[in-house]
């Protein structure tokens, strides 16, 4: 558990941060450190040089502008958990991000780190992608935008470049009549997400189901989005018998990952019933 | 004045502990100390061709690189051995540092000592063994059958012993004749202990004095004392002082004598400077004793009326790549003795084989043995219930054992000294509502949805290790008496010193409420000293739940010499017989008169100046005993597990837990509390959580906290708890141990529960942990999900 050697540089500024990376091939950012640490530890991850990006105050923080959020990446999950913002406008981050590991974890993690790192079993991946986030990255050659959808591409792999440096997450503030909840399954050691599932349901002036969201962490290797389920059920009558027929029918996921603790087929197994459970729920909100 | 003897004092211990002020081994620093890191095989079975360590050697920063070969040539044993001889045991040497075949993942194979404890983790990755790996098994029951890879020269068909308990014939005959046969099939799950703190050793031997002092996390430094010497370092065992500092936890890994604090007592020899070695989590979780890993099939005849005609267990039971210390005792004396539970049975035969296997040494956990025993017998009851068509109340009634019975033996060896289990069984079903529990549960069983189930367990444990000539007689190699010594102070301030060596369990507050109660005297002015083989008599030390019933009863014992003392002086003071002299409350007088008294800090300084002592009665007060207790102590009691099963999941939700034990005197109750607390919580993870998973490659797959899962507050509900209090008759203080029901009661109740919860689709048994996956399997497979 004693690391290999780095060295270690702090940034105190996202410039700083972005000339350092320029500077250190291979370097890694440090930002709160619970998924980067634990594996440097374990000397699965041995990088050469660490760049702190921890005392960054201009990437903490959650802003709300034109009807939207934007929060900054090293904002903690206790942040995001307890912020009124976030309550009010993505009451579904703030519930997932509650619910990550012990008080710990949660006042040091943070939502940039988090999605950087893209473990399958975090529980920020599938909410991001259910609220269509959009990812704020910037580089030696300036700012650019990457939809949640175009950001994880595969196992602990994002779109995001090894020079780069993630500086927020946009997300929608969601609207009236619009409800959400992120329901987790979580592993009794690790306290990942073995299937955390985040739904979102906006009902129209009819009570009918006028947009939904659905996706998973810790069923696949990247989030899934149930969108064969989400279109079943737009324009339906949100009646429980709807929803269950709708995830029964058109959820079907092919690659689902499998563990000693829980097999591909179960956490399948375990999507649909969460999804069901999730968009009753959500649907329930969205009526109150 | 309320007795300090059962009142919930607070801790002594814990402002320094929980302000981070406790010295643990690895606090302590030693100028011109050297760190050792160990090089591990990371193949469960390999031949090893050669170990290169020049690349090592040469890192700067490094000291010294040794393999088994310098251990070898220093002339050093450099071996562990075991501590429990069973007849026709196989015992293959187990060196500390293997140089010639690996056997499983973690098996040490070298050693690097550099400056600085980074240093020489970078110069373990250089140290390059060639290794030919050969094949592998890790089950206990399948490394018997023909082909399997063979471990040991000295163990033919990798079996270390084949051992009986009870009357085959006698058994045999009960089964044709009944009217009803239970069988089951059950895997117990191999557990990690997890002490919070990993094993720790600092070694500094003194070349010029031959003396090596080690710093070391352990539950009973003289028995590693005596172990190092005599098998281990071959330095004599005068030479050689242990000290337990504050120890983090044991649950039992901590009593036994490990390969890796040899190498660094060893190194520290070679080296002439301190040298520490500190565990890593990983580290910690390849290498401290496992526990359980049973493969059982068990049967139960019963007649008619449900009471039971016999029982035949037959165990194939993991020891691991090597044995452990007392790896031989846990699944035979501390396993096929339990078999009896709170029954009267009238037949019963036990057969274990302990195996050889590429994992981990297996030893005891919390509980050791009788948990296994406790979740076989409850099981069965719980199967005979349905069978018979009877609640799992009445059958375990109609086989209790009567309490006019006791001292009652059973076919097992032991002879419980007391008992009365009525009354705790009656106590936790009125806690629970038990009427109530089962009519909600008609009710919900016709709604669908989550199915209620309720678990019982009426579990007894023998613990207080016992008297030496009878654990001699089944092999022990060590003796299971204490020390105490009460020195009191010539201003009346005492000082214990106790062979036991708490490592969690609260002896500073518990020992000395039980000096402070018998001198009637301020709890406060008591200090007890443990856990250092150059300040105590000498001690056996902590586990198997027999630090309050031996260690407490020793102190007791020499508190009450201290009195006849104290007496003797206080007659010639006060010019009476001493037959006359009373002692109430600290003061001595003479009877009737107790306006004019001697206190114990009048006799303890006159004790001390001897200016005016009785003829032949020696300066000093102070005493020493040596106990020895006459029996086990034998706890009991009743548990029950309220819990609900998501028949959509297999997710398995406590609702409620209820727990009445007989521990017999209390101490103190809150500490008595905590120790149900933990093992209840640990009972309860080993029934729906705890694992350790080895693939068939040997490979430890759940090695780290990521996947070993422990219990944590949110995963539990608060537990209720009650007590009856039946003393135990053979020691003075009337306790019995606490450390280990709630682990030994607690698995079963829980899979009794669930296995409840899921009657309506005929599951009969699930083995633990019952993951959710594992419960809903079982449902999609019963064809009626």
């Amino acid at each position: 558990m004693y690391p290999a050697r780095f060295e270690y540089y702090r940034a105190n500024t996202l410039q700083e941060a972005i000339h350092l990376l320029q500077q250190h091939s291979g370097a890694k950012l440090l930002a709160g450190g619970h998924s980067l640490i634990p594996i440097m530890k374990l000397r699965l991850a041995q990088p050469p040089v660490l760049i702190d990006i921890g005392r960054i105050s201009e990437l903490s923080g959650v802003m709300k502008t034109d009807g939207r959020l934007r929060i900054g990446s090293l904002t903690t999950h206790a942040m995001l958990a307890a912020s009124e913002a976030v309550k009010k406008h993505c009451p579904i981050l703030a519930e997932a991000a509650g619910q990550i590991a012990d008080p710990a974890v949660r006042n040091k993690g943070t939502i940039g780190g988090n999605l950087a790192h893209a473990d399958p079993g975090s529980d920020l991946p599938a909410v991001t992608l259910a609220l269509d986030g959009v990812i704020h990255i910037t580089g030696r050659d300036g700012d650019r935008q990457v939809n949640a959808s175009d950001f994880f591409l595969d196992l602990l792999t994002t779109d995001l470049k090894p020079e780069e440096v993630l500086t927020a997450v946009e997300l929608p503030a969601l609207e009236e009549r619009t409800g959400s909840c992120y329901l987790k399954f979580e592993h009794p050691a690790s306290g990942y997400a073995v299937c955390g599932a985040a739904a979102i349901v906006a009902l129209g002036g009819d009570e009918s189901c006028e947009r939904a969201g659905l996706c998973f962490n810790g069923v696949t290797a990247t989030p899934y989005r149930a969108s064969a389920v989400t279109e079943a059920l737009a324009g339906q009558n949100l009646e429980d018998a709807t929803i269950d027929q709708a995830v029964t029918e058109h959820l079907s996921i092919d690659d689902p990952m499998g563990d000693t603790y829980a097999s591909g087929p179960y956490r399948v197994e375990l999507a649909k019933v969460y999804s069901k459970r999730a968009l009753k729920t959500a649907r329930d909100r969205a009526r109150s | 004045m309320a007795r300090v003897f059962g009142s919930s004092i607070k801790r002594r211990e814990d402002p320094s502990l929980i302000t981070g002020a406790g010295q643990y081994t690895d606090d302590l620093k030693l100028p011109n100390m050297a760190y050792a890191a160990i090089v591990r095989s990371p193949h469960a079975h390999a031949r090893i061709r050669s170990i290169d360590t020049s690349k090592a050697t040469a890192l700067d920063g490094v000291t010294a690189v040794f393999t088994g070969e310098d251990i070898k040539k220093s002339g050093t044993p450099g071996v562990v051995p075991v501590g429990w001889l069973l007849p026709d045991m196989k015992i293959p040497p187990h060196p500390v540092l293997a140089s010639e075949t690996v056997r499983y993942v973690g098996d040490a194979v070298a050693v690097v000592l550099a400056e600085d404890r980074y240093r020489a983790q970078d110069a373990v990755d250089l140290v390059e063994v060639d290794y030919d790996p050969l094949a592998v098994v890790t089950n206990p029951a399948k490394t018997v059958e023909e082909g399997a890879p063979q471990l040991h020269a000295e163990a033919a068909n990798n079996i270390a012993f084949d051992w009986e308990l009870g009357d085959k014939t006698k058994t045999d005959e009960a089964f044709p004749k009944a009217a009803h046969v239970l069988k089951v099939n059950i895997r117990n799950n191999r557990l990690i202990p997890q002490a919070i703190e990993p094993r720790a050793a600092l070694a500094s031997y003194d070349d010029s004095k031959g003396q090596l002092t080690v710093w070391m996390t352990s539950q009973n430094p003289h028995i590693h004392r005596l172990l190092m010497s005599l098998a281990s370092l071959g330095l004599p065992e005068h030479k050689i002082r242990v000290i337990a500092p504050e120890v983090g936890g044991g649950f039992g890994s901590k009593i036994h004598h490990y390969p890796d604090e040899v190498i660094a007592c060893w190194c520290s020899m070679q080296l002439h400077r301190p040298v520490k070695w500190t565990a890593t989590r990983t580290e910690a979780n390849l290498t401290d004793t496992h526990g359980r890993d049973h493969v059982t099939e068990a049967e139960m005849a019963l007649d008619e009326n449900g009471r039971i005609l016999g029982l035949r267990v037959k165990t194939y039971a993991n020891m691991g790549a090597y044995l452990s210390t007392f790896g031989p005792l846990v699944p035979t004396y501390l396993h096929g003795t339990l078999l009896s539970g709170e029954y009267d049975i009238p037949a019963i035969y036990c057969n274990v084989i302990g195996t050889f296997t590429n994992t981990t040494p297996v030893d005891t956990v919390r509980g050791a043995g009788r948990p296994e025993a406790t979740f076989i017998i409850e099981r069965l009851m719980d199967l005979a219930a349905e069978e018979l068509g009877l609640d799992p109340v009445e059958i375990r009634r109609r086989n209790f054992i009567s309490p006019d019975a006791f001292p009652y033996q059973t076919q097992v060896a032991l002879q419980y000294d007391s008992g009365n289990y009525g009354p705790a069984l009656d106590r936790a079903l009125e806690m629970v509502n038990y009427k109530n529990l089962r009519a909600e549960q008609e009710r919900r069983r016709g709604e669908g949805g989550k199915l209620l189930g309720v678990g019982l367990s009426t579990y007894i444990e023998a613990c207080g290790l016992a008297p030496s000539a009878v654990v001699g007689s089944l092999g022990a190699q060590a003796g299971q008496w204490e020390s105490g010594e009460v020195r009191v102070h010539p201003t009346g301030t005492v000082t214990v010193y106790t062979g036991s060596s708490a490592h969690g369990q609260g002896h500073h507050t518990t020992f000395a409420q039980i000096v402070a109660d018998r001198l009637g005297i301020d709890a406060d002015n008591v200090e007890v000293i443990h856990g250092d083989t150059d300040q105590v008599p000498f001690g056996w030390g902590t586990y198997g739940s027999r630090s309050a019933a031996v260690g407490g009863s020793a102190i007791a014992v020499s508190a009450d010499k201290v009195i006849e003392k104290g007496r003797q002086i206080a007659a010639h003071l006060l010019e009476a017989s001493e037959e006359d002299v009373v002692f109430e409350e600290g003061k001595f007088f003479v009877r009737g008169a107790p306006d004019k008294s001697q206190t114990l800090n009048d006799i303890a300084l006159q004790a001390h100046l001897a200016h005016n002592l009785p003829p032949g009665v020696e300066p000093g007060l102070s005493a020493t005993s040596f106990y020895d207790p006459a029996n086990f102590t034998f706890p009991f009691g009743t548990h029950i597990a309220v819990l609900e099963v998501d028949p959509e999941t297999g997710e398995v939700k406590l609702l409620r837990y209820v727990a009445v034990d007989d521990v017999g005197n209390v101490i103190n109750p809150m500490i008595v509390d905590g120790q149900i607390h933990g093992g209840i919580a640990h009972g309860i993870a080993q029934a729906l959580w705890e694992e350790a998973i080895y693939d068939g490659n040997g490979q430890l797959l759940t090695g780290e906290l990521l996947d070993y899962a422990v219990p944590k507050p949110h995963m539990l509900v608060s537990f209720e708890l009650d007590r009856t209090v039946t003393p135990c008759p053979h020691n003075p203080l009337g306790v019995k141990g606490v450390g280990e029901t709630g682990t030994i009661a607690s698995p079963a109740a829980v899979v009794n529960a669930v296995v409840d919860a899921l009657k309506s689709y005929g599951i009969k048994h699930l083995d633990m942990p019952l993951t959710p996956e594992k419960i809903w399997r079982a449902i999609h497979q019963s064809g009626r999900s």
